[in-house]
């Protein structure tokens, strides 16, 4: 089945990351590692499912009362001295945001946030001449190299240790650095800290928002999440609306299932919550900024709705056989992997990614490991089929694949013209099959199957064929094989 | 201005799509959410303390262990060991923990440079999960003074954290410390397991990379 075109559409976008072996190999060691891990400490759990149930059924009730829960998060957010802002779309959140920081600063820091690339705004905020300093590590390697994240919860595992030295090296001005990880991490290191104890606005996404007490809750290993939510004097996070959770007590199941399912440990070495401004602790002065950017277009759509639920894990793409080949620039979009491919096209209002939807062989993986049980297979042959209900009338009537549709569904109907067809194309395939026994290259519009895959031959015999050559005989009985 | 008609649209747009009448308010049907999970602990004392200990090693942290009475000399050991001079403590922390022989600086609204001058940092824990190896910091005044942190500056900046941990304060399950934090929950509280840690490149694991690199816990019986 072919998508409907746009702009680079994922086979396309594919077939040159396939061709790099150097990636592949990157992407496969850390989902492997990643994976390894994940089951190990999912294992040890016996109430794995019922976290799972409990989760899926909380993001499903806070999305049924969505509107309430905003308004109580801002209302106790306000009382705890935090100021709540409302944003549309990517151009209003961005603009609030430069606004609150242009006078205040030449530069912010930033704790990754995928809501921030999701918007564009470090390109914004280098247009109105504020410079954002990324402080995670990964998303620090990204920048510097001018690359795009390609994971969810590891941004830069398609760069390995020799490439991160040469760009530090040059960079952070460092040309005696060695490519251990450990020297790395260490030149991250003092090259951030000034900028955390000076800098004076930080840049914040969010992992949850508590409905119940203004609270927002992040969660991180470096520690740079600390120091930007904690050092400087104004403090902005841009938080989805999809992120609150309705009470604090949530938040024992979801810091159960996120650091288990993102990187396979007990518990992340950070989590932060904190409520509004404390006085003498933390910034004095503490935005937040509430992003819809067609998220309630999500919410309308009964069936595709539950996309809302994701607390961006990462266990999807790990699990994905698709994402597993490609890496997650093939994605073309800040969401790579299973959970990308239904919510960038839902985020482009279908006008945008329609090729994404296709990018899944529907086996299941994502919804076995994800935590809130977001049936994403469903939701991809959903998604499928909006992309198929906006084609053109013409098109959909008198387009090729239409029409071979309708042929095939012709043939199907009657038992004679199938066993007519089934006969045609075991002749006609022997002019394809190759020496390895497997058809590796069709003709004209078929060719489009084969690009990507090698093809199993008919074998000689149908079933139907089989089926009642043996009730002829009885002896055939335990011979059930068609060969 | 701009933001309350972007607000009113993001509610007014919520609330349409929402538009299913309701059979129950949000709080009864939220009371009515399963939570079939573990939440109580099956485990007395002394096998929640060997399981927290055993999580914090795999984390990397370094565990000693006290008997009542002895926390001071047990505090100035590990010190001393660590080599660490410069000392600083919450304004809040219980004094008679503090030995003798080490100066320590109290903080009084020092400036990030001083924080970054000191060594390391002294605190006291306000929950500890066994189960995931996590220290529950808490600064509210509702909590007893060893079960204070200080500002969250305090157990960031310097290189070096020992967290005192008292028996009392050990839990076996998650939902069992966001029980007892309850009472403090608009309060800052922060969640440590372990020293700082990336797996950012090539996904080996590099212990300390912003926050404290080293983590000690004294376990006080
Ligand atoms: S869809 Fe599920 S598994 Fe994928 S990132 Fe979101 S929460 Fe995690």
């Amino acid at each position: 089945m072919a998508a409907p075109n746009s702009a680079a559409d994922f086979p396309s976008a594919a077939l040159p990351l396939l061709r790099n072996v150097q990636l592949r190999d990157n992407v496969r060691h850390a989902t492997d590692v990643i994976q390894r891990k994940r089951s190990r400490v999912v294992g040890e759990m016996p109430d794995w499912e019922m976290l799972r149930d409990s989760a899926q059924r909380i993001r499903e009730h806070t999305m049924e009362y969505l509107a309430d829960y905003l308004e109580q998060f801002e209302q106790n957010c306000t009382a705890a001295g935090g100021q709540v802002h409302w944003a549309r779309n990517a151009e209003e959140a961005n603009r609030i945001v430069i606004k609150l920081a242009q006078n205040a600063t030449a530069s912010v820091i930033k704790i990754k946030s995928m809501t921030t690339e999701e918007i564009g705004l470090n390109r914004a905020l280098e247009a109105a001449g504020i410079q954002p300093v990324e402080t995670d590590l990964a998303e620090l390697i990204v920048q510097q190299s001018h690359d795009r994240p390609s994971h969810i919860v590891v941004p830069a595992l398609h760069i390995n240790r020799h490439q991160v030295r040469d760009l530090f090296a040059r960079t952070m001005n460092l040309t005696q650095l060695t490519d251990r990880a450990e020297d790395l991490t260490e030149a991250a290191r003092a090259y951030l800290r000034q900028k955390f104890l000076q800098t004076p606005v930080a840049i914040s996404g969010a992992n949850f928002l508590v409905a119940e007490t203004g609270g927002v809750c992040i969660v991180e290993s470096e520690g740079n999440g600390r120091m930007c939510l904690t050092l400087p004097r104004t403090l902005i996070a841009i938080a989805g609306i999809d992120k609150v959770v309705p009470r604090f007590r949530d938040l024992e199941v979801m810091l159960q299932i996120l650091p288990r399912s993102a990187t396979g440990e007990r518990m992340n070495p950070y989590n932060s919550i904190w409520t509004g401004v404390h006085p003498g602790d933390g910034p004095q002065e503490f935005h937040i900024v509430l992003l819809d950017n067609r998220r309630t277009e999500i919410l309308r759509d009964a069936d595709a709705r539950e996309t809302l639920h994701c607390i961006r894990c990462g266990a999807c793409q790990n699990a994905c056989p698709v994402y597993l080949q490609t890496g997650g620039h093939a994605y073309n979009s800040v969401y790579a992997g299973p959970i990308g491919a239904i919510l960038t096209p839902q985020l482009a209002l279908m006008r945008e990614g329609q090729s994404l939807p296709y990018a899944s062989s529907l086996c299941g993986a994502c919804y076995e490991v994800c935590p809130v049980k977001i049936n994403i297979p469903e939701v991809l042959i959903h998604l499928r089929g909006r992309i198929v209900q906006q084609q053109p009338q013409l098109q959909r009537t008198f387009g090729l694949e239409a029409i071979a549709m309708r042929f095939a569904q012709w043939l199907f109907l009657s038992e004679a013209r199938l066993r007519l067809a089934q006969w045609i194309g075991r002749m006609a395939q022997k002019l394809f099959i190759g020496n390895s026994g497997w058809i590796e290259k069709l003709p004209g519009m078929l060719g489009g199957w084969t690009r990507t895959r090698d093809l199993r031959p008919m074998p000689p015999q149908s079933f139907r064929a089989w089926f009642e050559k043996r009730s002829e005989s009885s002896t055939v009985r335990n011979q059930g094989k068609y060969e | 201005m701009n933001d309350a008609i972007a607000r009113t649209e993001i509610l007014a747009r919520i609330r349409s799509a929402n538009a299913k009448p309701k059979t129950m308010s949000a709080v009864d049907d939220w009371k009515a959410l399963p939570r079939q999970y573990r939440q109580q602990s099956t485990r007395d004392l002394a096998s929640c303390i060997s399981l927290l200990e055993d999580r914090l090693r795999d984390y990397g942290a370094g565990v000693h262990r006290s008997a009542r009475g002895q926390v001071s000399a047990g505090i100035a050991a590990i010190l001393r060991q660590r080599n660490s001079r410069q000392v600083l403590v919450p304004a809040e922390i219980d004094r008679r923990w503090l030995p003798q022989q080490f100066a320590f600086v109290t903080d009084t609204d020092l400036s990030h440079g001083e924080l970054d001058a000191c060594d390391g940092v002294l605190t006291g824990c306000s929950v500890a999960i066994a189960m995931t190896g996590t220290l529950g910091l808490c600064h509210a005044d509702g909590l007893a003074p060893e079960q204070r942190a200080g500002r969250r500056a305090l157990t960031l900046v310097p290189d070096y954290h020992l967290c005192v941990v008292e028996s009392s304060s050990v839990v076996e399950t998650v939902p069992q410390a966001f029980e007892a934090l309850e009472p403090y929950k608009g309060q800052p509280v922060t969640f440590i397991s372990g020293p700082s840690a990336t797996a950012d490149i090539e996904m080996t694991r590099i212990q300390g990379v912003h926050g404290p690199r080293v983590l000690d816990v004294l376990i006080v019986d």
